[in-house]
């Protein structure tokens, strides 16, 4: 052993990780190449996806999977947010902080498919009720169960960034506001929020990429249907969820290809969610230092 | 004049109180949710427990009785062959780039690490079946254990990577300037120092991969029966949970609870007091 071929070692298993990732995404492409070549773009826009009579059409699940996806956002956000801004700014003594930031942890630890067992027999029958009462076809499951839980599980990533960010205010400034006599709620939405604005940014897209490739729950509680959404009660799927509901059973090479395609389209808009949110991150990151 | 001041200071004081309340509401709403999860997990899944459930494999359609115990052993293998894959793989890159943080292909390498680790799990799953359970001509642990190794490879070079930064850099100036080789100085102290921490990220990378099902889907895929054997289907517990709850039968819903019971336990004995000690550490 020398330290040419230490660092020969540790180059090479650098080298690897290149390799793979590289090679995740040649495979995607590779084998989405049939549904390419029989549909082109016109794959994007196909509102028909019907392996019987072999027609593949992705507008359904990227309708789906937005529509879930910011559905859960929208809901997820206001619970998020005050739960970063008290674990932040509110929690002082260290024992409540901790217990907050272990609780926190707890919700991001519990398994996805437990999520879809919780939500199949506490959410659903909830929708039920209120499709029940608003007039809509009571399936329970559907786009909003789905939004519903999935808001839940990423309200622990937005509210631990939120915190991070909040306790990097420097302490000089949030003074100052005190000092000319601002309450606590002046001081946060005046001069808080506003510094760590782009850590908020940075946050929801980093939840919303979370949210567009969350698989297990969302697969057992959107109701796997191939139609196109027409409101949050109806029944939908999400690029991830008719890959996990109906890989298994493709029969014919283009039912499977097309579903690496969707699965290409998924890691491309993941892949650029998380490097924005990344880049903003650490912008601001630098800019606090 | 001074009336309309004190009216003023009265309504921001108001605005106050009012805005504590407001975070203060979705603060509890987010607890009732966590505790009326965690209260229904245990209640559902107690029942399900007995000796049968630990020790039997699972019943056919529609047969009473029975347990779990495929699921448990299934669990326990291709968790155990994830890490073993990924564990050193990991150690190696957080040192390269730990060893070279300026070079440009780090940085580009940090970037891939990051973008693996926000990769949807059930892409790993669909590549690996293109690459493994296709060439195979069969569903494998092996196969299943290799997805969860392209969950748990990211996840813990970027956790390893952040220990090795937080070793004093005196240490490692201390061993050059005594003329010890940089591979020496790696394993004679940087690896030593940081073992701990290693060890506590290993343990949260084992919590969430044991969780994981999207990747095992279309490789590990499930089995009925107790096999130990790599190159055959096998079951995990969160693969017996989403195949049992999407059965008809009261008695699968009972043991999916049960799974989910076992599930939850582990990955919070592990997490929570791993948790708490990183806290302790960094305060």
């Amino acid at each position: 052993m020398n330290d040419r071929r230490y660092f020969r070692i540790l180059s090479g298993a650098a080298l690897v990780i290149l390799l793979l990732f590289a090679a995740i995404l040649l495979t995607l492409v590779v084998d989405s190449l049939p549904t390419m070549q029989a549909y082109g773009l016109s794959f994007l826009t196909g509102r028909q996806w019907n392996p019987v009579t072999q027609e593949f059409g992705a507008l359904p699940f990227l309708v789906g999977t937005l529509l879930t996806s910011f559905v859960a956002l929208l809901l997820s956000l206001p619970l998020s947010l005050s739960v970063g801004i008290v674990m932040g700014e509110y929690l002082r003594s260290p024992f409540l902080s901790k217990a907050m930031s272990v609780f926190i942890n707890l919700l991001a630890s519990i398994p996805s498919v437990v999520y879809g067992l919780w939500g199949m027999t506490t959410v659903v029958p909830l929708v039920q009720k209120l499709e029940i009462a608003a007039g809509f076809p009571p399936y329970g499951v559907g786009i909003l169960s789905a939004a519903l839980v999935l808001a839940i599980m990423i309200i622990p990533y937005m509210a631990s960034l939120t915190s991070e960010v909040m306790k990097r205010v420097p302490d000089s400034i949030k003074d100052g506001a005190l000092a000319l006599g601002a309450t606590r709620q002046e001081m946060v939405t005046g001069i808080s929020l506003p510094y760590i604005r782009s850590g908020i940014a940075a946050g929801v897209l980093l939840s919303l990429g979370r949210a567009l490739g969350e698989t297990m729950a969302v697969t057992m509680l959107i109701g796997n249907a191939t139609r196109m959404p027409n409101s949050i009660f109806s029944l939908g799927n999400t690029l991830a969820s008719v890959v996990a509901s109906q890989f298994n059973e493709a029969e014919s090479d283009l039912h499977r290809s097309a579903m690496m395609a969707l699965a290409l389209i998924l890691f491309l808009v993941s892949f650029l969610t998380n490097l924005i949110g990344r880049k903003i991150v650490g912008k601001s990151e630098a800019a606090n230092v | 004049m001074s009336e309309e001041s004190s009216g003023l200071l009265r309504r921001r004081r108001r605005k106050n109180s009012l805005f504590t309340v407001l975070l203060a509401i979705p603060v509890i709403i987010v607890v009732f949710i966590l505790g009326h999860m965690l209260g229904k997990i245990f209640i559902n899944g107690v029942k399900a427990l007995n000796l049968d459930f630990f020790t039997k494999a699972q019943k056919p359609f529609g047969e009473p009785g029975g347990g779990i115990a495929n699921a448990i052993i299934g669990s326990v293998i291709v968790v155990l062959l994830a890490t073993v894959i990924s564990l050193p793989i990991a150690v190696l890159v957080a040192l390269y780039l730990a060893e070279n943080p300026e070079k440009r292909i780090a940085k580009t390498l940090l970037v891939v690490v990051n973008a693996l680790q926000g990769l949807p799990s059930i892409i790993i799953g669909i590549v690996i079946y293109s690459w493994m359970v296709v060439p195979m001509k069969s569903f494998s642990a092996l196969a299943g254990g290799v997805a969860l190794s392209f969950i748990m490879i990211p996840l813990l070079t970027t956790t390893i990577r952040e220990i090795f930064v937080l070793v004093p850099g005196s240490y490692r100036e201390a061993a050059l300037s005594l003329g010890v080789p940089r591979w020496r100085t790696t394993v004679g102290v940087i690896l030593p120092a940081a073992l701990p921490g290693i060890l506590n990220s290993t343990g949260l990378g084992i919590a969430r991969i044991a969780g994981e099902t999207a990747p095992l889907l279309f490789t590990a895929f499930g089995s009925p029966y107790i096999s130990t054997a790599l190159g055959k289907p096998i079951s995990t517990l969160p693969l017996i949970i989403y195949e049992y709850i999407k059965s008809p039968y009261d008695d699968w819903h009972q043991k999916a609870w049960g799974a989910a019971l076992l599930l939850v336990c582990f990955v919070l004995l592990i997490t929570v007091p791993m948790n708490l000690r990183k806290d302790r550490s960094k305060g």
